[in-house]
C-alpha cells in the first residue's frame, strides 16, 4: 500500500501536472507565487503531497489549524525560526508546548515514517506556503537531526 | 408572533397598548428577538437575540432561576475566569463582574450554589436569594488533583437529585496508541489510560477536598465526554461522546479520506454506575449501525467488537464534536421539546479532506427519559454561511447549553464569544 502510493507519487512528480491534485475536494492551498530562491516548483509540489497525505488533517487545508488544538502553520515562530528545531518537530512530535503563547490540546505525532527526502519538502513547502516565504530545508539538514537522534 | 417584527414597532405597539401581551405593564420582561435572529436560523415560531458579546472563550453557562447568566471561560479574560451577566432590558444582559482566576469548561447551578471546574478541579459558591455569588474570592474547593495532560483536558460537570456530581475525565490520547496518533502505531495491551481517564467520576457536590482518589469510577470507556446532563424523567446520567479521530491518518489501508470523515459517529450514551462503551477497544459505526472492532486492537474495519460494551442510545455524524447537552423541562417551547434534548455540536476539523460539517444545536426528541424518533438541526448557522462550514472557518462555535427560568435556551460560543438566547413566540 505504502509502496503503491509512494511510487504513485513519484509517477504524478514525473508527470509534474498537479492536476491530480487538483480535485474537488480541499486540498493544501497553493503555495506562493514567489517561493523563496532556489526552492523549485517540483520541490514544492512534493511537498505539497507529502503535506495532504499526512498534515492536512491537523493542520488543515489553509495551514490555520483548529482553534485550541493544532497551531496554524502561517507565520509561526517554529516554521519561520531556528531550522534544527523545526525538523525536530517532525522527527520527535510536539506535544504541551505553546505556540506563540497560545496552548494547543492535540498531539503532534511525530513523522518518522516520512524519508528525509519527504521531511524535507513538506517543509520547504511549509516555509513557502500559507503567507510564510522563507528558504528551503534540504535533505542534509534533516538527516544531520535525524542522526542526531531522538530528544 | 412575526420574529421580523423590529423594535420600534414593538414599542409603539406596547405604547398604543393594542397588543396586550407586549405591553410593557403587564410584562416587563419583554423578550425581543433581533431581527435577524442573531444570525440563526430556526423552526417556525422561534427567535433569537444576542444575549451579550464576551469577547471571550465562553464554554459552559449557567443561567440561575433569578436570570443571572454565569459564563465560564477557557482562559481567563482580565483575571476573571468566571464572568456575572446581569438581565437588562429586551432580554440582553450585561456583564457586570467575574472571578475566579482559573480558566476551565464545566459550570452548573443547582440548589443555591454554582459550581464550575478548571481542567483539575471542581470549585463551588454560595448563591443568595438574588442568584448572586456571596464568596467570589473563597470558593469551596470540593474536588482537586483531577489528572490534567493536555489532550482531553476540560471537566464538564452536572448534579443529579441525590446530592452527587459528575465529572468528566477525558483520556488523554486519541485511541490509546502506543505513541499517539502515529501512523500504525496499535494500541496499548489493556489499555492503562482507562485506570485514571477516560470515563465519568462521581463524587459528593457538598463534601470540601475530595481529592481524584477518594471519587468512584462512575462509568469507563468514554473517550472524551464534553456534553453531559442529568435525565431527571428516568433519573439517568446522559452523556456525549467525542469519537476518535483519523482512522484514514493512521491506519490508510484499511480506511480511505472519505470513510475516515464519516466514521466513527459521535455518539449518546445512557449511563448506568459501572456502564462500559468501550473505548479504545472500538469504534461505532453509524451505517452498518455496529460496534467495530478498534484497527489498534486488531480491527479491520469489519471484525465486530466484542457485544459486552454498552450500545451508543443514538449516534450523530462524525467528528462533529458535541460539546453541550441539555434536557429542556421548560414550558415555553412547544410540547414535543418538553424533556428532549438539545445537543450543541461545535463542529467538526477531523473531516479533512472532505468538508467539515457541525456548527449547529440538534434537538433529540425524548419519550419517557428514552430517545425517541429521529434528531433533527435546531439552530443552524452559527458559522456564518455554508462555505465557513466547508472549510470549518466557522464565525461562531457552539459549546454550552443553558436553560433560563422562563424556559429560554442559552446558547454559548467559544470562538467569537457570542451568548446566544432562543425563545420561542407563537401562542
Ligand atoms: C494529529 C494532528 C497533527 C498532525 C497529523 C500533524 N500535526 Fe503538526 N502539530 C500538531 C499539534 C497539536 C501541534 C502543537 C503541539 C504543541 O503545541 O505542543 C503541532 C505542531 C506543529 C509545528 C510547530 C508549531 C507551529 O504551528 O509552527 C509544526 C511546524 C508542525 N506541527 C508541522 C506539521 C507537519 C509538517 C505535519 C505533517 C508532516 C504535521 N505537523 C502533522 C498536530 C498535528
Amino acid at each position: 500500500m505504502f509502496v503503491k502510493k509512494r511510487s504513485a507519487l513519484l509517477v504524478l512528480l514525473l508527470l509534474s501536472s498537479g492536476a491530480a491534485f487538483a480535485q474537488k475536494k480541499p486540498v493544501a492551498k497553493a503555495p506562493a507565487k514567489q517561493p523563496a530562491a532556489g526552492v523549485s516548483a517540483a520541490v514544492l509540489a512534493a511537498g505539497k503531497a507529502v503535506y495532504t497525505q499526512n498534515c492536512l488533517s491537523c493542520h488543515q487545508a489553509d495551514g490555520g489549524g483548529v482553534d485550541g488544538l493544532n497551531p496554524p502553520l502561517s507565520k509561526t515562530d517554529y516554521v519561520l525560526g531556528d531550522k534544527p528545531r523545526l525538523i525536530n518537530v517532525l522527527v520527535n512530535g510536539l506535544r504541551g508546548v505553546d505556540i506563540d503563547g497560545e496552548p494547543y490540546h492535540n498531539a503532534m505525532p511525530a513523522q518518522t515514517h516520512l524519508t528525509d527526502q519527504q521531511m524535507a519538502d513538506v517543509l520547504t513547502f511549509v516555509r513557502n506556503s500559507f503567507g510564510n516565504k522563507a528558504s528551503a530545508v534540504t535533505v542534509g539538514e534533516v538527516k544531520a537531526v535525524r542522526a542526531a537522534g531522538k530528544k | 408572533m412575526n420574529n421580523q417584527l423590529s423594535r420600534p414597532f414593538l414599542l409603539a405597539a406596547a405604547l398604543v397598548g393594542s397588543l396586550g401581551l407586549y405591553s410593557l405593564t403587564t410584562r416587563p420582561a419583554v423578550v425581543a428577538p433581533d431581527a435577524d435572529n442573531a444570525g440563526l436560523k430556526l423552526p417556525a415560531g422561534f427567535g433569537a437575540l444576542v444575549v451579550a458579546e464576551t469577547g471571550a472563550r465562553a464554554r459552559h453557562l449557567a443561567v440561575t432561576p433569578q436570570g443571572t447568566i454565569y459564563v465560564k471561560l477557557n482562559r481567563p479574560k482580565d483575571g476573571k475566569g468566571i464572568l456575572a451577566l446581569k438581565p437588562g432590558a429586551g432580554g440582553k444582559a450585561t456583564v457586570t463582574g467575574g472571578f475566579g482566576s482559573y480558566g476551565g469548561t464545566g459550570i452548573y447551578a443547582k440548589g443555591g450554589y454554582l459550581y464550575a471546574s478548571s481542567d483539575e478541579d471542581v470549585y463551588r459558591y454560595q448563591l443568595d436569594a438574588k442568584g448572586e455569588v456571596t464568596n467570589p474570592a473563597q470558593p469551596e474547593k470540593i474536588i482537586s488533583g483531577l489528572l490534567n495532560r493536555g489532550e482531553h483536558e476540560s471537566k464538564s460537570i452536572v448534579l443529579d437529585n441525590a446530592g452527587n456530581l459528575y465529572v468528566n475525565v477525558g483520556a488523554y490520547s486519541n485511541s490509546c496508541q502506543e505513541k499517539d496518533r502515529e501512523k500504525g502505531s496499535m494500541g496499548r495491551p489493556g489499555c492503562p489510560i482507562l485506570d485514571s481517564a477516560g470515563g465519568i467520576w462521581q463524587f459528593r457536590a457538598d463534601k470540601a477536598n475530595q481529592t481524584y482518589g477518594t471519587g468512584t469510577r462512575f462509568a469507563t470507556g468514554l473517550r472524551n465526554v464534553v456534553g453531559l446532563d442529568w435525565n431527571a424523567q428516568n433519573n439517568q446520567l446522559f452523556v456525549m461522546q467525542h469519537g476518535r479521530d483519523q482512522l484514514h491518518d493512521i491506519f490508510p489501508a484499511l480506511y480511505d479520506t472519505k470513510q475516515s470523515a464519516e466514521l466513527p459517529a459521535e455518539c449518546l450514551y445512557a449511563l448506568t454506575k459501572g456502564a462500559n462503551a468501550g473505548w479504545p477497544y472500538l469504534y461505532y459505526d453509524p451505517v452498518k449501525k455496529q460496534k467495530i472492532l478498534a484497527p489498534e486492537y486488531g480491527g479491520d474495519g469489519k471484525k465486530l467488537a466484542d457485544a459486552k460494551y454498552l450500545d451508543p442510545a443514538v449516534a450523530y455524524p462524525a467528528h462533529t464534536a458535541p460539546d453541550g447537552l441539555l434536557f429542556y423541562t421548560g414550558t415555553m417551547f412547544p410540547a414535543k421539546y418538553r424533556n428532549g434534548a438539545f445537543i450543541a455540536f461545535h463542529g467538526s476539523w477531523n473531516r479533512a479532506p472532505e468538508p467539515q460539517k457541525g456548527y449547529y444545536v440538534v434537538f433529540q426528541p425524548f419519550q419517557n427519559g428514552k430517545p425517541s424518533g429521529p434528531w433533527e438541526v435546531f439552530a443552524d448557522n452559527f458559522a456564518g454561511s455554508a462555505e465557513k462550514v466547508a472549510s470549518g472557518r466557522a464565525d461562531h462555535k457552539p459549546c454550552g447549553l443553558a436553560q433560563g427560568p422562563d424556559g429560554s435556551l442559552y446558547v454559548s460560543d467559544d470562538k467569537a464569544g457570542t451568548i446566544y438566547r432562543i425563545v420561542y413566540n407563537q401562542k
